[in-house]
């Protein structure tokens, strides 16, 4: 679930790598799209293309697969991807207060990228750490026991 | 064989053998035969002594003395030391440090630990720790002495059901996937826990992970499975590393692969990651995404045992079901079914989350009461503050209040209670929770999760959602609660799969039990937990505050005003109800209305 903006390589170099790691498997797909993903932040049209083409699939049902899957985006992502954990542990222990002191600090809603493309804020599913919530990723750095006042120090470390 | 007066263990993990270990190594051994010592003390390579931190490092017994930062020249001075004159070489000695588990913590006196019996006590890496810990003797004893058939039977003498939260009885769905005429047949681990609140079953691939391979090769024997899938999810990224690091090292051993342990039974296992869907943990959706596709479920029949994976037989359970195989194999079917209930055996492991002292994992006999769990094994509720409801399995789970504290815990009760077992999620909640709120929220949970399939569940969660919604904002309207009633028993009798089927819960169950602050919320337009924000106003009391100017400065909004040392004020129409100004608050001086 890394999500890295990495984009020293060509799309199609990006492709071609995890089609070999994987090999040309219709079950793999979901695999295949997880890494392509990983690497390039987010799936471009164009590598939708070329895996449709390389796994003779059809291109929309590529789609309706990297549409059904929140750790698929279709949108370009930001340098850091903040993923808040709204499940129930974390909200009834204050989550809530968190997650909109981070909407208002980096003025964005529940699944926007900034304008300059440094942050995305996300929501996910539980990430299964409810023993110290409420919980926020950044990229990979997992922050538990958050309250309010600690936002803008964590949002701090990131350039 | 030979008895050494001394032992000792010499880390020769990856990050210690960077910084010389093997040097160290060398020395110690020359240093010993030079003192004449080398048929008295033995040394012994070992891996992970006290994190590698501050490597190289020993431990010598019997004493269980730690030395740490080790060089090639501190040799001569420790071997003199310890070995010669018989004294703890005092400037080389570091404690280890006490890592504080903050999921699992020593069981109390009203635990069994059979799931969980291994995790923070073996190197969940090392497969040999696994086997030192009675390790794969069930599957042996299994392949050598048990037919089949006789597996299926001690597992269904033993009452184990279901873990995922169904509480089907396992041995009854091997012995459909055995008795399915086609194959090959599947085998597959549900370990897409995605009920927030339940992370038991991450903690046992994560510290466990053979415990759950080892139970699926027992099962794949029972039902004659030639290749399993473990289903993680993608959330889990450490889950997934040992899994693999574990099918590794059991294939190394013959555990895994072809002809296992010498015998003509062949299985393999491949671990498959989910990419983030919580639809994915109902077994059909959770088979078509195993196969590339959208994971959405479909009608059964079909059951899996009949069409399941690449349309073969296919036997599916949870990582804990598997986990709780190798030990009633190695034990007996009559020492499991000695625990639990009449119907509901065995021990269930639980997440206890939310407003309560000790959160974490527990693992208790069935039957326990809920009261137990809360207050003798969980420590009772944070701040001391009075109990008000606790929500069991999960999103599709239902809220209980104080009266069903004593209710003792099987699939039965809880399910006549109007809630389920589900994956043992339990979210303990105080008096400052609002249950609307709360069900709303979990609303907002199956409505973002639905896969939209069937109509009753896409559409009709977003009907309870946006009435719900209304009734936070104080726009709520008496007819309301009728219409809700209405809609949890449509889309309960009507869904597709079990999302859908128990989405309404806690709905329907915060409706039942806590019916009164609903009303207080429609005809009141009051909040009583003091939670809805539309229905609040914070407020400064000011025969208390001191004018310190802290909330002024921390508020976001600059709703606060007031002079140095002078009572301040509030601007309700400017406040964004965010509780910055109470949480920074020194002297207990805002208060909500």
């Amino acid at each position: 679930m890394t999500i890295t903006a990495n984009n020293t390589q060509s799309v199609a170099e990006v492709v071609r790598a995890a089609l070999e790691r994987h090999g040309l498997v219709k079950d793999e797909l979901i695999p295949i799209l997880n890494e392509v993903n990983q690497v390039l932040g987010y799936l471009p049209a164009e590598a939708l293309e070329l895996v449709a083409q390389e796994m003779k699939v059809p291109q929309s049902q590529l789609f309706s697969v990297a549409s059904f899957y929140n750790m698929l985006s279709t949108k370009p992502r930001g340098r850091h991807v903040i993923q808040f954990c709204e499940s129930a542990p974390c909200h009834v222990v204050g989550g809530r207060q968190v997650f909109e002191t981070l909407k208002r600090e980096l003025k964005l809603e529940s699944g926007e990228t900034s304008t300059d493309g440094k942050w995305t804020l996300v929501t996910t599913s539980c990430l299964g750490v409810c023993a110290v919530g409420p919980v926020l990723i950044v990229d990979n750095d997992i922050f538990g026991n958050v309250t309010p006042a600690q936002v803008p120090d964590i949002l701090a470390r990131y350039h | 064989m030979k008895y050494f007066r001394s032992h000792v263990l010499l880390c020769v993990d990856p990050e210690c053998l960077k910084h010389g270990a093997h040097e160290v190594m060398d020395a110690l051994q020359d240093e010993l035969v030079a003192e004449g010592l080398i048929n008295e003390v033995q040394v012994l390579e070992t891996s992970r002594i006290g994190g590698c931190s501050n490597g190289p490092e020993i431990m010598v017994y019997p004493e269980g003395i730690h030395y740490a930062n080790l060089t090639v020249d501190d040799i001569p001075y420790l071997v003199e030391e310890h070995f010669l004159k018989g004294r703890v070489a005092q400037k080389l000695v570091m404690p280890i440090e006490k890592v504080v588990d903050e999921e699992l913590s020593a069981p109390t006196h009203k635990e069994i630990r059979i799931v969980l019996r291994n995790c923070g006590v073996i190197d969940p890496e090392n497969i040999e720790d696994y086997i030192a810990e009675d390790g794969y003797m069930a599957l042996a004893k299994c392949l050598t002495e048990y037919t089949p058939d006789q597996v299926i039977s001690t597992v269904l003498e033993s009452g184990l059901r279901g873990r995922g939260g169904a509480g089907f009885p396992t041995g009854k769905k091997w012995q459909l996937a055995r008795n399915s005429p086609d194959f090959p047949k599947y085998l597959v681990c549900n370990a897409d826990e995605g009920d927030p609140g339940a992370f038991m079953n991450r903690r046992v691939l994560e510290s466990d992970p053979h415990s759950v391979i080892e139970g699926m090769v027992i099962a794949a024997y029972a039902i004659g499975a030639s290749q399993g899938y473990i289903y993680c999810r993608a959330e889990y990224p450490i889950a997934v590393r040992t899994l693999n690091i574990g099918i590794r090292q059991a294939r190394e051993m013959g555990l895994l692969g072809h002809n296992i342990l010498g015998t003509d039974f062949s299985f393999d296992l491949e671990v498959r990651m989910g990419a983030g869907a919580f639809v994915c943990g109902e077994e059909t959706a959770l088979m078509s995404s195993i196969e590339g596709k959208r994971g959405e479920p479909r009608p059964r029949p079909p059951f899996p045992a009949q069409r399941g994976v690449f349309g073969r037989p296919t036997n599916i359970n949870n990582v804990e079901t598997y986990a709780n195989i190798p030990q009633i194999m190695l034990r007996g079917a009559e020492w499991y079914a000695s625990m639990g209930t009449e119907k509901s055996k065995g021990t269930k492991t639980f997440a206890l989350a939310g407003d309560v002292k000790h959160t974490g994992l527990v693992e208790v006999p069935l039957g326990l009461s809920l009261r137990e769990i809360i207050y003798d094994v969980g420590g009772g509720i944070k701040d001391d503050k009075p109990f008000k409801a606790i929500q069991t399995g999960g999103p599709m789970g239902g809220c209980l209040p104080e009266e069903y504290l004593d209710l003792p815990i099987d699939y039965e009760a809880l399910a006549a209670a109007g809630s389920i077992m589900g994956s043992g999620g339990l979210v303990v909640m105080d008096d400052e929770t609002c249950m609307v709120d709360i069900a709303r929220f979990f609303m907002e949970f199956t409505q973002d999760e639905s896969c939209g399939k069937c109509v009753p569940c896409r559409v009709g969660t977003r009907r309870i959602l946006e009435i719900l919604q209304r009734i936070c904002n104080g726009e709520g309207k008496e007819e309301d609660l009728n219409t809700l009633d209405e809609l949890c028993a449509e889309i309960k009798s009507t869904s597709l799969c079990g999302l859908g089927q128990g989405a309404p819960n806690p709905v329907e169950s915060t409706l039942k039990h806590f019916r009164a602050e609903y009303e207080a919320h429609i005809r009141e337009k009051r909040c009583p937990a003091k939670v809805c924000k539309a229905l609040i106003r914070y407020d400064i009391l000011e025969s208390i505050c001191t004018g310190c100017t802290v909330c002024a400065r921390n508020c976001p909004v600059n709703a606060i005003s007031g002079e140095r040392r002078q009572a301040h004020h509030i601007d309700p129409d400017v406040c964004i109800r965010c509780g910055i100004c109470m949480q920074v608050c020194n002297f207990n001086a805002i208060e909500i209305n």
